[in-house]
């Protein structure tokens, strides 16, 4: 089920099939996710590794956002943990409030508030928080990215604003106590959704389910986005963006658009591994977690979407193997895996799969090397003469 | 109300003159080569690692010689972080030219890496490492000569990079087995260090009623030392000339013959040296930790942001204008001159701390984007944004 | 005498005061070919950034079709029927000539459009038809970063085609093409001249003959003189200004 970084120009008719396929390998990995693998690590005693791989799950849905925006557009947010912890927080805030009609939640009486904040309110409702998961950070996303993007900031000064933006609504939210907890964050593993309490195994078996569900529809969002005309006009604007303003684009509407969805994305990712993992705290918002994101999309595989969930679970099943035995190799470890993936694998692991993988796989079994075009310019003496000389043109490109 | 006035220039300006130091040598590598440096926090950290260290090894000597122990860490810390910074730029950044995102990744990585470096530095991490720089440079080395080197290049890492990393560690753990704690005790630790500035530099100087302290005045003397050596350097100099023609128009100075990678490789030093420095001095304010480094970085981001690329004046002014503004909000300064309304009153009461006053600024700076996007003071001309 | 496509009026761009144009003044009539050389640094490019609205004028006006574009992006201009193609090839790289036409083409250019609708059947054909045209059929569908020079060069030529631009701004549309390709690229030219107007900027002077009936020499930015190939071809100024090129006359 690899994905072209580059959708094929042919007819409807002739994508329909493979998009079955794709469709259907799909549902079968998820229906083994779903069904076939929890009963099988529950029984081998490590349940705890299927609580891990809805976690990582979730975030996986938050490394789609970051290749859709920085993959297939070419801009890179040091910030999305802004938009996780918005996503987290909606729901935290939600879960705080289920207690006994005219209590507020215990920590306020730390900072001695009586009376809920005011923005708060809203968060009494189910349906509003649902949409509040997904929507507060598109909204903020999208103002932010308007902001930026209509005076034509981009490359490394994009990168630094999210990032400063980042540590903005760290710095807010650890410090306003009296609002949302500061530094001690919002617990949400004691609390109760529908009479339940969250940490409880059945309820955390539903989140499981419904991130696998969520990640499938996550994946054929964005994979909805990347083919197609729109698909086409973010490579375009990735490679060359002031040229797609003479093709008499406006590039701002494009690109706040793929950047609020992916904030949305992050949201999401963000209320489900709140709680999966049973807290959130600002801590979501410094700058680490943030940069993490990125590295798995690196590691997986830009403008791959396979790439990019691939990279998630990876990364972050050898962080918790890692850092829970040698925690100070951890960072020696991640510092190198930055480097490596960078000045080593650049397109990262499907990236390299696609192209020296194959063949090396290729040449290790003894087969024939494939031939990468279409059979009418196989007669095509420049093709031919190309061919041969494929090596020079390095130079002049 | 004058003590006010200038209660608010002082620390504006001193808030801005530890930014202008931290975010000069980040400029001045942005500006040449287009490069954000995320681990310009950690070579700052370095710094001021490296004045802790003078600074105890001065204590030793004791009398005189303490008071004056600020004047060799500079110098030190300019070395030291200089150093880190060519073998960063050797290492790392040269194979990533024209790659900026790429770039921050990896410089992201490498800050990574010194914030552990010096949390488990120790004689046995130090020996550990010595020895597979030698085993595996060494080796790599002498198969360099061989004629078939290419071909046998991927192998030979293969092997060689495993067997150096095992004996390296191996020795290092039985060493560690056999000198026991001396040895494997880390130098720094996790914990903050505290750095003692010298006698001189603990008071203030006291103008009417209001003390200035001396640290901070020694702070903003030293800026505007750097400034001036930097303008000298890039002015007077003929390497500043051949940096200064690199940032205009890279492959015009190439064809001109003058060497790129070796400007580059320079400027990467100084602008890290520049770090150590700032680190140096940030020492004189407070602890140092292995994060020292990573409170700063954003704010002389915004610096360079604000200011422009490529002007030196435009750092200046960013830097003062970002500190004034953050003392300015986060000391509630104004609050005599909006007593009068209440709601005014409460809103930049609602900003006045440090962490609050920083998202004020942030707010403001994003404002000022959308009036000078390329910055205060942007670069003009032809060649600029193909 | 036709209407006036473009008119500039004592046009004037400083870079920090280096004044890369200088008080020029310019009229295209309606369906008018017109050639601009100059020796180098004599303001060209920047010429066309003015009227594409990439360079701000810091004095006067550029008015296309009677409307200023002063206050007008990029993209607005480009929408309002202005289409240039750069001096080194600038096509999407990672798309191929088949999409670089389509983006070109496409008439709806806003996000909601690229989203939900499916392209046209009217611009697949006229996509189709121009790969005929600049003879790319065959490569249609590999990414364009696989082909030569010359085939992006045709490529873009494309692309500004697939625009439907009504005044063309061509920056040397012939540099690094064959002889053959070059005679091609001033045939298909001068048959859009038929029904656009045509602004070209060019060095090689075999082309300007082939195709140039009025020619604007530009001279530190300001027209030093303008006429038709053999009038500027003996006029002492430009003589003077081109020494190099006194011998092919």
């Amino acid at each position: 089920m690899s994905i072209e970084i580059i959708p094929d120009g042919k007819g409807k008719g002739k994508n329909r099939k493979p998009l079955l396929i794709e469709a259907g390998i799909v549902a079968a990995i998820a229906v083994i996710v779903l069904f076939v693998l929890p009963p099988i690590f529950t029984g081998l005693g490590a349940g705890f590794q299927i609580g891990l791989l809805g976690r990582f799950m979730a975030l996986a849905i938050a490394a789609l956002g970051i290749d859709l925006i920085w993959g297939y557009t070419g801009m890179l947010s040091l910030g999305h943990g802004l938009f996780v912890a918005l996503g987290g927080y909606a729901l935290a805030m939600y879960l705080q409030l289920q207690i006994p009609a005219g209590q507020i939640p215990d920590f306020f009486q730390l900072y001695g508030v009586s009376e809920l904040p005011t923005f708060w309110q809203p968060f009494y409702s189910f349906p509003f928080t649902i949409v509040a998961i997904f929507a507060i950070p598109m909204l903020v996303g999208g103002i932010l990215g308007y902001l930026v993007f209509r005076n034509r900031i981009r490359g490394v000064y994009f990168s630094i604003l999210t990032q400063a933006a980042l540590i903005v609504f760290f710095n807010f939210f650890n410090g306003q106590q009296k609002l949302i907890n500061g530094t001690n964050g919002l617990k949400t593993d004691t609390t109760t959704i529908f009479g339940a309490q969250v940490g409880s195994p059945p309820v955390q078996a539903v989140f499981y389910g419904l991130t696998v569900i969520l990640l499938v529809a996550a994946y054929a969002l964005c994979r909805w986005l990347t083919s197609g005309r729109l698909g086409r006009m973010l490579v375009a604007i990735r490679d060359d963006e002031p040229r797609v303003r003479f093709s008499g684009y406006n590039p701002t509407g494009y690109k706040v658009l793929v950047f609020a969805v992916s904030a949305g994305l992050a949201g999401i990712a963000g209320a489900l591994y709140t709680v999966q993992s049973g807290i959130i705290t600002p801590a979501q918002m410094n700058i680490a977690p943030s940069i993490e994101i990125v590295i798995w999309v690196a590691v997986g595989g830009r403008a791959s979407l396979v790439g990019a969930i691939l990279g998630a679970l990876l990364v972050n099943f050898a962080k918790s193997t890692l850092s829970a035995q040698f925690p100070e190799v951890w960072l020696f470890f991640q510092g190198a895996l930055f480097l490596a993936v960078v000045t080593l694998l650049p397109s990262g692991i499907v990236g390299w799969l696609r192209t020296e993988g194959i063949q090396n796989l290729r040449s290790l079994l003894g087969l024939r090397q494939p031939v990468a075009t279409y059979p009418s310019l196989e007669t095509d003496p420049e093709v031919k003469y190309e061919r041969q000389s494929v090596g020079n043109r390095e130079s002049d490109g | 109300m004058l003590s006010g006035i200038l209660d608010g220039i002082f620390n504006g300006i001193s808030i801005g003159s530890v930014l202008l130091l931290a975010a000069l040598g980040l400029a001045i590598v942005f500006g040449l080569m287009g490069v954000i440096n995320m681990a310009h926090g950690e070579l700052m950290m370095l710094g001021a690692y490296t004045t802790f260290v003078v600074q105890n090894g001065f204590k030793q000597l004791g009398g005189v010689w303490f008071e004056l122990y600020i004047f060799v860490a500079l110098i030190a810390a300019f070395v030291v972080a200089a150093a880190v910074g060519l073998v960063l730029e050797r290492g790392v950044i040269r194979y990533l030219y024209g790659r900026p995102l790429e770039t921050l990744l990896a410089t992201w990585g490498v800050s990574l890496i010194l914030q552990q470096f010096v949390r488990s530095v120790s004689w046995q991490f130090v020996v550990g490492l010595g020895l597979f720089c030698l085993l595996y440079f060494g080796a790599t080395t002498l198969l360099a000569r061989r004629a078939n080197w290419q071909q046998i290049r991927s192998w030979a890492i293969a092997i060689l990079l495993p067997i150096s990393a095992g004996i390296a560690i191996a020795i290092a753990l039985v060493a560690g087995q056999m000198y026991k704690l001396p040895f494997t005790q880390p130098w720094f630790g996790a914990q903050n260090k505290d750095v003692t500035a010298p006698r001189w530099l603990r008071g203030g100087i006291p103008i009417g009623d209001y003390q200035l302290p001396s640290a901070r005045l020694f702070i903003i003397g030293l800026t505007i030392a750097c400034l001036i050596g930097i303008f000298l350097f890039l002015q007077k100099s003929p390497w500043g000339l051949r940096i200064r023609s690199v940032t205009q128009n890279r492959s015009m100075s190439a064809c001109l013959g003058i060497p790129t990678k070796t400007v580059d490789a320079l400027t990467f030093a100084i602008g890290s040296g520049l770090a150590g420095v700032a680190g140096s001095a940030l020492g004189l304010l407070g602890s140092v930790g292995p994060n020292t480094g990573q409170n700063y970085i954003v704010d002389t981001f915004m610096v360079v942001v604000v200011g422009g690329v490529g002007k030196l004046v435009g750092s200046i002014v960013a830097a003062m204008l970002i500190g004034t503004a953050n003392y300015v909000i986060g000391a509630n300064v104004l609050q005599p001159l909006v007593a009068g309304s209440p709601a005014l009153s409460s809103f930049f009461e609602f900003f006045a701390t440090a962490s609050m006053a920083k998202v004020m600024v942030f707010a403001l700076i994003i404002v000022f984007l959308q009036f000078k996007p390329a910055g205060l003071f942007p670069q003009k001309g032809r060649t600029i944004d193909a | 005498m036709n209407a006036k496509v473009l008119e500039i009026e004592n046009l004037t761009v400083s870079f920090d005061g280096f004044k890369a144009l200088n008080q020029l003044n310019f009229s295209l009539d309606e369906g008018e070919l017109r050639v601009i050389i100059g020796p180098n640094g004599a303001g060209k490019t920047t010429f066309l950034d003015v009227i594409t609205g990439k360079v701000q004028p810091t004095v006067g006006q550029v008015r296309f079709k009677g409307k200023n574009l002063r206050s007008l992006s990029e993209d607005q201009i480009s929408r309002s029927g202005i289409g240039r193609k750069f001096q080194t090839p600038r096509v999407y790289l990672k798309l191929t000539p088949r999409e670089n036409l389509e983006i070109s083409c496409s008439r709806s250019k806003n996000v909601f459009a690229a989203l939900f609708q499916p392209i046209p059947a009217a611009e697949r054909r006229t996509v189709a038809g121009l790969l005929e045209t600049i003879d790319l059929t065959a490569k249609a569908d590999l990414p364009a970063e696989l082909l030569s020079h010359g085939e992006k060069q045709r490529l873009e030529i494309g692309m500004l085609v697939a625009q439907a631009p009504d005044l063309l701004l061509v920056d040397e549309p012939v540099a690094g093409l064959t002889d053959e390709e070059t005679e091609a690229v001033g045939d298909l030219l001068l048959a859009l001249a038929e029904s656009h107007s045509i602004v070209v900027i060019e060095h090689d002077m075999e082309f300007v003959r082939q195709i140039a009936r009025q020619v604007t020499v530009l001279h530190q930015g300001t027209v030093l003189c303008e006429g038709s190939m053999s009038e500027v071809q003996t006029d002492p100024r430009v003589i003077e200004v081109y020494l190099g090129h006194q011998e092919e006359e």
